[in-house]
């Protein structure tokens, strides 16, 4: 089958590879309809998240058609039936899965002896996405092998398009577990820092819980413009100070939520902070930059909620502790528990309250992948969200 | 309806990507805030040196032992000033940048013959070397940044992304529209830190 495989920093091809085979009795293979380029696959493609080795299939965002099942998926699924496959691989028997913490499933990650050592304890294995989360391989090909595959789906109506559902899987839930984690109340300014795929999901999570205003910080006009679209303010920081507009549209107060929807690959607007950050990085004394992270929490309110859906990977430098603590901010994390919300968001998309698709900027063939791997990285032809057909 | 779902062939129609490039953007880099706040720096630099050069083109001669040199000096404080002028006042500065880069070459090949011959002040001619080889470095990095840069949008794409709402609705009227959705208590902020009147409602 075709896929496209990690080679190295920059280096991402669409190789020929052998179709995926049931492993375990839990399996299903997905013959994959549709899948798309996720702005965390380009911490992968820099090489910016250690893990990865050469012939990984890349993708966590997909969805297809069922092929074939293993014995022990029990029904669950049905040959020729069409789901969204989350890109957080879950047992639905641990406890961490009991209590809906998908995210960090205590089963699926099958190098968990690496994760405990990284990270403490385990989390949940992830497809396309290093070694650490499992080596699993991703949904950029043609056929993908899903683990778990008893829980780890999630099935949508036929009259919905692909393209409408598709982001089930991943950014849609993100934006939405992202706003849902910072309580907004109906006084409430929530800052969003980003206005790439998540940073758009996340926007319109916010304004449909009832936000009194959302506010979208970014530097790149095309994404501005879809933030405004989907009625946010914008702040373009490349031409004017956040903080002082942020406090600005608060009476001074400063936005009650702060949102990152950026991560580790943050640019400073001031190059001074810009440099020192990639300096760092270079002699690897850190390796995630805080640009963002150092931002909300000098601008979020006293009291207020900051939320990080932007993915992380390592140690960050220059953390304003300080100002965290005092401040009395809550912090609220982490990879997103796609089933528990999934359910919920289908009936919204069934039932005409958004329609995910409206992201879609990239139309193209798998074999096209590579080249928009770079296009959607260095934000050029007004890229915003490819989505791939192999 | 400014939405996305009341385009029903939206799916089908062209994609920016298949578009010619046109169409999608205009001639006019937009370089990421950083690189943008760089060049400012250097055409302020350029700014600074230049004055520096024309107002002291005899002292600076004399301190790296190359007396004759003073007028060659004054002409590139001049070229310095006109090149600040054009980073400063160009709405794209990637020319100017890379003409900066020129003129970094140029200031090296007038400084090294210092190094030649009984040059008593050879020391003086080595720091201005390595300052201009530092000075050059940073150039080049704002000029492969702002010549790497993405084009801006057409306006074409513009009106595009401005009508993808992704909402039924115009988005003013959809604000709370999800209020019905409960959320579940260990995912929002910790009791403790809700805000009294909230835990009190």
């Amino acid at each position: 089958m075709r896929a496209l495989v990690w080679h190295g920093t920059e280096d991402i091809r669409c190789d020929t590879v052998p179709d995926p085979k049931i492993e375990d009795e839990r399996d299903a293979i997905i013959k994959v309809t549709i899948c798309a380029i996720c702005g965390s696959d380009l911490h992968l493609y820099d090489h910016v998240m250690p893990g990865m080795e050469k012939g990984d299939v890349m993708g966590h965002e997909f969805m297809g058609e069922v092929v074939e099942t293993g014995k022990g998926v029990n029904g669950a699924l049905r040959k020729g039936e069409r789901i969204v496959v989350p890109f957080t691989i879950i047992c639905g028997e641990c406890d961490q899965c009991k209590r809906g913490y998908f995210s960090v499933c205590k089963r699926s990650n099958r190098n968990k002896h690496i994760a405990d050592k990284v990270f403490g304890h385990t989390t949940a294995g992830l497809f396309g996405y290093t070694h650490l989360t499992g080596g699993y391989q991703g949904g950029q090909a043609e056929y993908v092998r899903v683990p778990f595959a008893d829980k780890t789906h999630i099935k949508v109506p036929e009259h919905l398009s692909d393209e409408q559902v598709l982001f089930l899987g991943d950014i849609f839930p993100t934006g939405w577990q992202a706003a849902v984690q910072a309580d907004i109340q109906p006084t409430d300014t929530v800052a969003i820092w980003g206005a790439g795929p998540v940073g758009q999901m996340t926007l319109r999570s916010a304004l449909l819980l009832g936000a009194k205003q959302v506010v979208c910080i970014d530097s790149v006009p095309e994404r501005l413009e879809m933030a405004r679209a989907g009625g946010a303010i914008t702040v373009d920081n490349a031409q004017e100070s956040v903080v002082e507009r942020l406090n600005e549209l608060t009476d001074g107060k400063g936005p009650e939520k702060c949102i990152d929807a950026v991560g580790m690959e943050a640019h400073s607007p001031r190059a001074l902070e810009h440099a020192y950050d990639r300096l760092k990085q270079a002699v690897m004394l850190e390796s995630d930059r805080a640009a963002v992270l150092r931002e909300m929490i000098y601008v979020c309110r006293p009291a207020g909620i900051i939320s990080i859906p932007g993915v992380y990977g390592g140690l960050v430098d220059k953390m304003p502790m300080g100002a965290l603590m005092n401040k009395g901010l809550t912090i609220r994390t982490g990879q997103t528990h796609v089933n528990r919300w999934t359910d919920d968001l289908v009936k919204r998309i069934d039932d005409g309250q958004i329609d995910p698709s409206f992201v879609i900027t990239h139309r193209v063939r798998l074999d096209q992948g590579p080249e928009m791997y770079k296009t959607f990285r260095d934000k050029k032809d007004n890229c915003i969200k490819v989505v791939l057909r192999p | 309806m400014s939405d996305a779902m009341s385009q029903p062939d939206r799916a089908h129609a062209p994609v920016p990507y298949s578009l010619p490039s046109h169409l999608t953007s205009d001639p006019r880099r937009r370089p990421d805030p950083a690189t943008r706040e760089l060049a400012h720096g250097l055409g302020w630099f350029s700014i600074g040196l230049g004055l520096t050069e024309v107002a002291f083109g005899s002292a600076i001669a004399r301190w790296l032992g190359m007396p004759r040199a003073a007028p060659v000096i004054q002409a590139y404080g001049v070229r310095e000033l006109i090149q600040g002028a054009g980073i400063l006042g160009s709405r794209d500065p990637t020319p100017w940048i890379s003409a900066r880069v020129a003129g970094d070459a140029l200031d090296i090949a007038t400084v090294l013959p210092g190094l030649e011959g009984h040059n008593p002040r050879k020391d003086n001619v080595l720091i201005a070397l390595v300052a201009l080889v530092g000075v050059t470095a940073i150039d080049v990095i704002c000029a492969q940044n702002l010549s790497g840069a993405p084009l801006n949008p057409s306006q074409k794409i513009r009106q595009d992304y401005r009508r993808r709402s992704g909402f039924r609705r115009p988005s003013k009227a959809m604000r709370g529209a999800a209020r019905d959705f409960k959320p579940p208590p260990d995912i929002i902020g910790p009791e403790a830190m809700r805000p009294w009147t909230l835990t009190n409602a």
